[in-house]
């Protein structure tokens, strides 16, 4: 996995709660065996017009989000199905970051694993970095993982709060399969302790 | 140190390998079920970094997404579709997993199967790359939604890295009224919490109303937790569990059954157990709901009418709610009742199992489906098909003017060809009514089986209970 340490880029908004991951990546993207290649699905039923072309209202496309690295969203976002092909149309696109004042658990989990960065604050926070937003490719947000600070390109401060091993796994953009393998004779042991206390598993 | 605990926390307890010092957990999984579309770049995983199935056996995989429903002896169409369901099948031939491919009569919707099989089991760990996993709750099991990734992270380790999530109880006391079902009772519970009000707990279900409930019901309720955000739902195990699980073929035989037993009667929460967060419904005051947004939580009576989203104080939610208004092409005020369908569709892992089959039948019998719409019933796997023919369900659905298909995920996400085309107002017995989900620019009002049936009927929204009078 990619490592995560600080980014400065331009912010788009999405003032829109419960944005579930069928609206991040519609179900006909589903069907790829890769992991790969699906930034041009993201919001795909909301960024293109029915002929195909961009929907020039859609945030995304206009110029000055162009460049988006950032996404700030409504309440709940990334509810509904466990499709790690959000994230992953998320990354592809080029979004890194998504601060929201909460995340479904599956979505936030999924970043994780992505070397992607759920930020969550409190709701005057998220107002106040949306308003930031509306200033387009003139604002841009410095957001880093060590000293689990966003700064606003005035130079306001907003502090994060984040769990201590998701925060080293992305700083050191750490496999946790790898991790866990290392723990293999305690999972063995746990195996033997269950075939005699619960012999019908 | 013995403290009073919920089942959850014993699930966990009993579970755990181990627990860093920063409070994060491995825990152990005793079940973990595969689907063809979340699965396929998680067994890619394994071989690029040459690692095995720790634990075929505790694996099963069965295709379902998208899997065409009508008659598939030759084949899948769709090509993307087909490679698919090709990789999962190689996939698990390859490291050693057992699959029921889309010929087998055991092959089903994954939630549906998973309990059927007796693969289910209280007291259990059970994951799946998909949401709903949740489902599987109703048997007193630890079961939740994961990624691909953690999907390798199981294949690979058989355990998960966790965080302990808060324990929530929604109590839902009282008798449901005749035409309130398990459905009704979770989209109300959904409309009561939000759809982000579970999040980071675990939901259990619990009171009369739910002691109630057959395990089909039970099943339904526990399947649509995530909705309201839970990263699990689950019921204490009972009676009814256990004999539902009696003599499955993955379940367990014998001495090992009672011992089960044993075990399964002792998970239930303690009389005095501390939960986080508590909510109450009186199930005697739920009417059937319908949806009319474009998330669960947009839950009105049948009796009621759209809401009007401008009373919302919150500028961004009372946007998100007009904007759906827009996309549903409803006005507030419109009397639910008045608002008309195109296209009804029973089935998906909420509400494809043979009591939601037998709701139906019983509501269309001697009836049928109005001329304006088009009706599906889909069953949930290949074996609540045959017990449904067996009972002849199937005739009557079909003198009623219903499509009776072959079992699979089918217009639940739309994945495979049966879809809404735009515009296309439909009322479903599925879990989700997110935009698109369906089909593109598809409307979906989300109810019960039952209340489904009567619209069909009526080509609109009527209350069930009228209906059957
Ligand atoms: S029936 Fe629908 S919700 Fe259930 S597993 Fe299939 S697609 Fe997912």
């Amino acid at each position: 996995m990619e490592k995560f340490k600080n980014i400065t880029a331009v912010a788009a908004p999405l003032p829109e709660v419960n944005v579930d991951t069928d609206k991040i990546i519609p179900k006909q993207y589903l069907k790829t065996i890769e992991r790969t290649g699906l930034g041009k699905g993201l919001f795909s039923e909301l960024r293109y017009n029915d002929d195909g072309t961009e929907n020039k209202d859609f945030v995304l496309n206009k110029s000055q989000y162009k460049n988006a690295k950032i996404l700030v969203a409504g309440d709940n976002f990334g509810c509904g199905s466990s499709r790690e092909h959000a994230p992953w149309a998320l990354l592809d696109y080029g979004i890194k970051v998504v601060i929201s004042t909460s995340f479904a658990d599956i979505f936030y989990n999924n970043c994780f694993k992505n070397g992607m960065l759920p930020i969550v604050l409190d709701e005057k926070e998220v107002s106040l970095l949306m308003e930031e937003t509306e200033r387009g490719s003139n604002a841009t947000l410095t957001v880093d993982l060590e000293s689990q600070e966003i700064t606003t390109s005035d130079g306001n401060k907003i502090n994060f709060k984040i769990d201590k091993f998701l925060k080293h796994c992305l700083l050191n953009g750490l496999d946790d399969i790898a991790l866990t393998l290392e723990k293999n004779s305690e999972i063995g042991s746990y195996e033997d302790k269950i075939k005699s206390q619960r012999p019908w598993l | 140190m013995s403290k009073s605990r919920t089942i959850y926390d014993k699930i966990w307890d009993d579970h755990l390998v181990n627990t860093n010092d920063d409070g994060t957990s491995l825990i152990y999984i005793d079940r973990h079920l595969v689907h063809e579309v979340t699965s396929p770049q998680a067994f890619e995983g394994l071989r690029m970094t040459k690692r095995k199935v720790r634990c075929p056996e505790k694996t099963l995989a069965v295709v379902d997404h998208n899997v065409p429903t009508t008659d598939r002896k030759n084949g899948i169409e769709d090509e993307e579709s087909r490679i698919q369901v090709e990789a999962l099948e190689k996939n698990c031939k390859e490291f050693g997993v057992e699959y029921f491919n889309e010929l087998d009569i055991r092959q089903g919707i994954v939630h549906v199967v998973g309990p059927e099989q007796g693969f289910t089991l209280p007291g259990t760990t059970i994951m799946c790359g998909d949401s709903h996993t949740s489902t599987h709750g109703a048997f007193g099991a630890l079961a939740m939604g994961i990624g691909t990734s953690e999907v390798e992270h199981i294949l690979a380790t058989q355990t998960l890295i966790q965080r302990k999530a808060k324990n929530f109880r929604v109590n839902v006391g009282g008798t449901a009224p005749d035409g309130v079902t398990a459905k009704d009772i979770i989209l109300s519970i959904i409309g009561e919490i939000g759809a982000g009000g579970g999040t980071g707990s675990v939901i259990e279900y619990t009171g009369k109303a739910i002691s109630d409930l057959s395990m089909e019901g039970r099943m339904t309720v526990c399947n649509m937790s995530i909705e309201g955000g839970a990263r699990a739902g689950l019921i204490g195990p009972d009676e009814k569990t256990f004999s539902y699980i009696k003599d499955r073929p993955r379940s367990p035989k014998g001495d090992d059954f009672d011992r089960a037993v044993d075990y399964w009667n002792a998970l239930n929460s303690d009389k005095d157990a501390y939960f986080d967060r508590d909510v109450y419904l009186d199930a005697a005051a739920l009417p059937p709901v319908v949806t009319w947004g474009t998330s669960p939580e947009d839950v009105v009576s049948i009796n009621g009418e759209v809401p009007d989203p401008e009373g919302i104080d919150d500028e961004i939610r009372k946007e998100t709610k007009k904007s759906a208004l827009e996309y549903m092409d409803l006005k507030p005020g419109t009397k639910i009742k008045d608002i008309e369908l195109d296209v009804i569709f029973i089935g998906s892992c909420t509400n494809g199992r043979i009591e939601d089959l037998r709701e139906v039948a019983k509501v269309v019998e001697g009836h049928h489906v109005n001329e304006n719409l088009n009706a599906m019933i889909v069953p949930g796997s290949g074996l609540v098909k045959e017990q449904a023919i067996n009972e002849g369900l199937d005739k009557i659905f079909m003198a009623a003017g219903f499509e009776w298909r072959e079992p699979g995920c089918s217009m639940c996400l739309a994945m495979n060809p049966d879809k809404l085309l735009p515009g296309q107002r439909c009322a479903s017995t599925s879990n989700r009514n997110f935009e698109g989900r369906q089909g593109f620019r598809g409307r979906t009002h989300l109810v019960s089986p039952a209340m489904a049936a009567a619209a069909a009927i009526a080509g609109r929204f009527v209350d069930v209970r009228d209906f059957v009078k």
